[in-house]
């Protein structure tokens, strides 16, 4: 039974032996269906489902066709909140992959005390959202946080960072840096490592600069990694959303909400699951759009077997 | 001329190390300072364990930990039983189906169960499991991510190795448990870091499924604790949040090179 | 031997049976309530349902703090969609509607227990959110009114008389004029007066509003007036406050941090629910003074607070042991005592003759303002997916203050979205 696996049998037994692999592989797989069934498919199905009906108030639902969508992009508080989104993606991707660049090239190199900057750029990663948003929340407290304290022993006026509209996503977007971009550093590492040492000598011999060599040789290199660490980056900036839950709830007037975020409010705050499930099918249709840009373009130079 | 270029380098980087710590460093700061040192840097400022004192009187975080702890190895248990038995099959059976049903899986690492947070409770309320820790862990427990790195890991096994347990006359299931698992353990070990990190910190889906301090994980806890409705005492939700960070905090110090591989090796697929 | 060995172990097991069959019994209720003020209040709740266990050992109470008004209506809706509802909590008096349209509530008039007299023994003003469709659903337990806190030395300090708050709006923005303290190099150190504008910031733009002769929402709670020019005047004002006199600091006002402000004197006046009042009282190093809210056409403030609610699911034992727990906890002299401990409204005028309050009222002559404000009090902003809509004006606020928009066009926005949340009701 088990040999058909690795090769090919004689024809007459493989019939029955293909049907016992078949069966022992899907009992192997079984709570695996079943969960992600449960958990992954059986959801985006019904969201998609849900959407197309109206709010129901201790009665029944109604099918309303594609008026939840409408009303969706009519909703000033989406258009808001899907620009926040993009504003965010904006803020947040590039900087953490430059910085997590940056911090991977001083690691890589012989500079003393690598392990030590490894630690202090890797931290933030192994911290909880929440536990990162109380801290930061204390730095932009007006009058009494850290922020505004040393603003004013240097002679400035302190501001509210979090209550205004024009401050609060750059704010949130520099504590998010914080958190994410040790975490990329890590695979900027993992790839320096395999550039070849001659390429460097052989840079070195020829008398490049290292800028030279960094920007013509290294960063090529580097682009499957950039590609990949731009997928994960932008995918987090639609999932992380801890942090308004006790910063900002999304205020001040939906300044600094996300998609998730005014999902978890409609569903969960307003109880209107309906329109949650009208906008969860655009976040997923928007993840859907950045995992299939993945798989076209990333995945021609990293392969799954 | 290069020596000098590297000393700014190296002044430069040590610069941003010590600024990436600060925020950290602050927060032991005011967790083990009384009150009234919260924005005042003394040197001399007495250390207290009275905010851990009195953070741990008004919540209980005892409960809290026990609760985390047990999530996050429900997690693991449920996700290497799991994970295992799949990437098995995928990496090593040929089967009817196979690409459609690893086509599936794969759908899970696009969409995860982060974002299907409504249809999900709905879910977990049909099954009346609301406000209890398996709530929280069935979500995760079918893990895409790590039947791919298994399934990657138990692919690169040589067959030498499966035939001579096979002429030892093991099953199938023996071969797996006898060959494939030990030889994966390093991806083990990888993935258990990553999962405990991630499960330990996760947030949102513990707050909407958790009602009661039965079930409640560490993080739902300290953002329950620092509602500022009623006015703030930073020094107790710093000491609150520094309980919450701990257990993680001190296992990446004393783990950091397992930790910086396993983050590594799981990224790299 | 035998025989007697068997009556005697026969006699324990039915005493045991009929004592757990007396503990069997005991109802068991569980409530969640909010807190939005500041002091040791989840502390006095515990000691109050502890007291009503002892007098009442049928009734078990289990009171789960969940938060501010909004996150203990979340937690209650959820646990009802999840199958494990409360059996009576304290919601905002404004959830009404939604609790009615969730078919969540009965009335609390329809459950034995609950006579004509007791519901007639409430402040009429407190009884208006809870009154739909000639049933009366809810019973009043932390009521406010909001109300002007003022700082009586910094008064003296600026050459005001300290008896004499601001009793208009004019009188209000001059005095607070007087009342600005800045330091050397210009900074303000200490404000005229603040109002907040997080958290229940569509609550002062109410107070706004009605002083102005506006009304915000019509009885069946399907329409509003958000955007009628003495509504946008009303928030001009409040903006002007910032922006024009300069009383007041510009962008938002925190609720949960404002207490503190007025307590170290960074502000002179504010404007704050009088459920804070004891912890003001208990915090001010000064002498400080409580008064109605100014007039414009006339005084006026919208009340607020939470109800008792009974919900359907509970048992008809349940229910009939709920309303025995709120009558006790609405008593006299419970509700003086719990008046007394935070600084909110005592529900009843018989709490109010009560001994205990008697004394304190006497040493204390602020406890009443809020009471005495019952006259010109009207109910608070109760509409349908009253929670929605008070993110949407809690939003045209903030708009407002931080000046991301004109008041007008805040509210231009905060009409329309309403509306449309409100079609489906119509």
């Amino acid at each position: 039974m088990v040999s058909a696996v690795m090769s090919a049998a004689e024809p007459g037994v493989v019939r029955r032996r293909n049907w016992l692999t078949n069966a022992n592989a899907w009992l192997l797989l079984l709570p695996a269906i079943v969960l992600m069934a449960a958990f992954t498919h059986y959801p985006i199905l019904s969201t998609l489902y849900h959407s197309f009906f109206s709010m129901s108030r201790g009665g029944e639902a109604d099918f309303v066709g594609l008026e939840n969508y409408t009303y969706m992009l009519e909703d000033d508080v989406f258009r808001q909140v899907l620009r926040n989104n993009i504003v965010f993606a904006l803020a947040t991707v590039p900087t953490s992959i430059a910085l997590a660049l940056l911090m991977a090239v001083w690691v890589d190199r012989k500079i003393s005390g690598r392990s030590f900057l490894r630690l202090a750029f890797f931290t933030p990663t192994v911290l909880p959202m929440i536990a990162v948003a109380n801290i930061w929340l204390f730095f932009y407290t007006p009058e009494y946080g850290l922020l505004d304290q040393f603003l004013k022993s240097l002679g400035f006026s302190g501001h509210n960072w979090l209550g205004d509209p024009s401050t609060v996503m750059s704010c949130l977007a520099m504590m998010v840096v914080w958190k994410e971009a040790g975490f990329f550093m890590i695979f900027y590492l993992a790839a320096l490592q395999t550039i070849p040492p001659e390429l460097k000598e052989a840079a070195e011999v020829e008398g490049a600069s290292r800028w030279y060599f960094f920007r013509r040789v290294t960063l090529p290199l580097l682009m499957p990694t950039t590609l990949f660490i731009s997928i994960n980056a932008l995918i987090n900036s639609f999932k992380l959303v801890d942090q308004l839950v006790i910063m900002t709830k999304g205020g001040p007037n939906n300044a600094s909400s996300l998609l998730l975020y005014y999902i978890y409010e409609v569903a969960f705050t307003f109880q209107d699951t309906a329109f949650a499930a009208t906008l969860t099918v655009t976040l997923i249709a928007i993840l859907a759009g950045v995992a299939l840009t993945k798989f076209v373009y990333l995945d021609r130079r990293i392969h799954y077997q | 001329m290069r020596q000098q270029s590297h000393s700014v380098e190296t002044v430069a980087a040590w610069a941003l190390a010590l600024l990436w710590l600060l925020p950290l460093a602050y927060s032991l700061w005011s967790a083990f300072h009384p009150s009234e040192y919260a924005t005042r840097f003394d040197l001399m400022a007495p250390l207290t364990l009275e905010n851990f004192v009195r953070a741990w009187n008004q919540a209980p975080f005892a409960r809290y930990y026990l609760n985390t702890l047990m999530l996050v190895s429900l997690v693991l248990a449920g996700q290497l039983v799991v994970s295992t038995l799949a990437a098995y099959a995928f990496a090593r059976f040929r089967f009817f189906g196979r690409e459609v049903l690893f086509a599936l899986v794969l759908v899970q690492l696009m969409i995860m169960p982060d974002v299907l947070i409504v249809e999900n409770y709905r879910v977990i309320s049909a099954l009346n499991l609301l406000d209890t820790i398996p709530a929280i862990a069935l979500p995760y427990i079918a893990s895409a991510f790590g039947i791919f790195l298994l399934r990657q890991t138990f692919k690169s096994v040589p067959n030498e190795l499966v035939d001579a347990a096979r002429v030892e006359g093991a099953s199938s299931f023996g071969v797996l448990w006898r060959v494939f698992v030990p030889l994966g353990k390093t991806t083990y070990i990888a993935f258990g870091l990553v999962s405990v990190s991630y499960h330990w910190n996760n947030f949102l889906w513990p707050l909407i499924v958790t009602n009661s301090v039965e079930s409640r994980p560490l993080t739902v806890g300290l953002a329950v604790f620092g509602a500022p409705e009623t006015g703030v005492d930073w020094s107790v939700i710093t000491a609150a949040t520094v309980m919450t960070m701990a257990p993680l905090l001190l296992a990446f110090l004393l783990f950091q090179r397992q930790f910086v591989q396993s983050f590594m090796r799981a990224g790299i697929r | 031997m035998k025989f007697k060995t068997r009556a005697l172990l026969t006699a324990g097991f039915m005493t045991a049976a009929s004592l757990s069959a007396s503990i069997v019994h005991a109802v068991d209720l569980t409530m969640y309530y909010p807190v939005a003020v500041g002091g040791p209040v989840t502390k006095v709740i515990d000691d109050m349902v502890q007291k009503f266990q002892t007098e009442n050992p049928d009734i078990k109470v289990e009171a789960v703090y969940a938060g501010n008004y909004t996150d203990t209506m979340t937690k209650a809706m959820t646990a009802m969609k999840g199958g494990r509802p409360p059996q009576l909590s304290v919601l905002f008096s404004t959830d009404l509607f939604t609790l009615i349209d969730e078919k969540a509530i009965v009335p609390i008039d329809e459950i034995p227990g609950a006579d004509k007299e007791w519901l007639n023994g409430f402040y009429p003003a407190f009884m208006e959110n809870g009154r739909v469709e000639g049933k009366t659903w809810s019973v009043p337990f932390q009521r406010s009114t909001i109300v002007l806190y003022y700082n009586k030395e910094a008064f003296k300090d600026a050459g005001l008389d300290p008896e004499k708050p601001p009793t208009t709006w004019a009188e209000m923005a001059e005095m607070s004029k007087k009342l600005v303290k800045k330091d050397a190099s210009g900074n303000v150190t200490r404000w005229g007066v603040e109002i907040p504008s997080t958290g229940y910031g569509y609550w002062m733009l109410q107070a706004l509003a009605i002083e102005n002769g506006q009304k915000l929402m019509n009885e069946a709670g399907n329409q509003v007036s958000f955007n009628a020019p003495k509504t946008v005047e009303a928030l001009q004002y409040w903006v002007d406050l910032s922006t024009k006199e300069g009383v007041m600091p510009k962008g938002a006002v925190e609720w949960g941090t404002l207490r503190t402000d007025f307590l170290e004197g960074k502000t002179a006046m504010m404007w704050h629910t009088t459920g804070n009042l004891t912890a003001v009282k208990e915090g001010a190093k000064f002498d400080f003074g409580v008064a109605m809210l100014p007039a414009k056409e006339r005084r006026g403030s919208p009340t607020g607070g939470g109800n008792f609610y009974v919900f359907k699911s509970a048992s008809p034992e349940q229910q009939q042991a709920a309303v025995k727990f709120i009558r006790w906890m609405t008593a006299p002299e419970r509700a003086a005592d719990w008046s007394i401990k935070t600084g909110y409204v005592a529900v009843t005028p018989a709490a109010y003759e009560t001994d205990v309050m008697k004394t304190y009222v006497k040493d204390f002559p602020q406890a009443t303002v809020a009471r005495d404000q019952l006259e010109h009090a009207v109910a608070e902003l109760s509409v349908h997916d009253n929670g929605r809509i008070y993110k949407i004006l809690n939003d045209a606020v903030q708009a407002a203050v931080t000046g991301t928009q004109t008041p007008k066009e805040a509210l231009d926005s905060a009409q329309k979205q309403s509306e449309r949340v409100l079609s489906r009701y119509k």
